[in-house]
């Protein structure tokens, strides 16, 4: 890309003040039933919206983890912070704690138990 | 229309950025934490579309618009999110109307060039659709479904 194209695009980006493309996350948003149409404005603030939410997620779930130690944001500091704030309560399904394996096999073992007993 | 899978995920690079400049210089990000991170975003647009949606409905209303979205933040805890939305708002409508402005003022001035220079600028045009349609474009489509 030459300069001016990149002052260009860097313009168009500035003035939106957004970096995530509105037309993914057009297309995501019409994908949940019932929805028809989508005003412009509302795109542009569910998108702006995503973002804050992705920094919020990030830095919450980093300083209330175990990565400050390690300096990593990890998975399960995400996960901790599912289960935790109720902000997050909704992501619980899709940031599921892990468990070892050996703790699944035992849960297992114990459901398949009380199953016996009925 | 066909949705492919991949196509309600957001681009990785993008969202890796956003969380890069949210934590403190020098922190890493493990790779499945930037892929539940990503779908966590996902996720999180269509809970706030099924909310604003339901804002839409209870007035009655087909179309989603700013009011509902505000609305949905709120109803979903987000309050921290409506000052910075609201100044991205007005930010984003003023540089809107100013690229219609511009746009309209390069339509009157193409109208007034002779034959020769047509060709000449319709070239450079066609250049600068390119570029435009990063952002602009997208903005006209909406227009024409709303």
């Amino acid at each position: 890309m030459s300069a001016k194209n990149m002052e260009k695009v860097e313009q168009a980006t500035n003035r939106k003040n957004i970096s995530l493309p509105m037309s993914r996350v057009r297309l995501i948003m019409k994908s949940s039933p019932d929805v028809s149409c989508i005003n412009q404005d509302a795109l542009f603030l569910t998108t702006k919206a995503t973002e804050l939410f992705v920094q919020h997620l990030a830095l919450s779930s980093y300083k209330n983890g175990s990565g400050k130690e390690t300096n990593t944001l990890s998975y399960s500091d995400l996960a901790n912070a599912a289960e935790e704030s109720e902000t997050f309560q909704f992501l619980t399904d899709i940031l599921p704690k892990k468990i070892l394996a050996r703790e699944y096999l035992k849960s297992l073992e114990e459901m398949e138990k009380d199953a016996d007993n009925l | 229309m066909a949705e492919r899978p991949e196509d309600l995920n957001l681009p990785n690079a993008v969202i890796t950025r956003i969380i890069k400049e949210a934590l403190p210089d020098g922190v890493n990000v493990s790779k499945e934490a930037r892929r539940a991170i990503s779908q966590a975003a996902s996720v999180f647009v269509l809970y706030a579309t099924s909310c604003a949606n339901n804002f839409a409905m209870k007035a009655k209303r087909k179309t989603l618009n700013a009011g509902d979205v505000m609305s949905a933040m709120e109803e979903m805890e987000f309050e921290r999110f409506l000052q910075p939305l609201r100044e991205a708002l007005e930010a984003y409508k003023k540089g809107q109307k100013g690229k219609k402005e511009a746009s309209e003022q390069k339509r009157k001035d193409k109208e007034k060039n002779s034959t020769d220079e047509n060709d000449k600028s319709r070239d450079e045009e066609d250049e600068h659709m390119d570029d435009e349609q990063e952002g602009e474009n997208e903005g006209e489509e909406e227009d024409v479904e709303n």
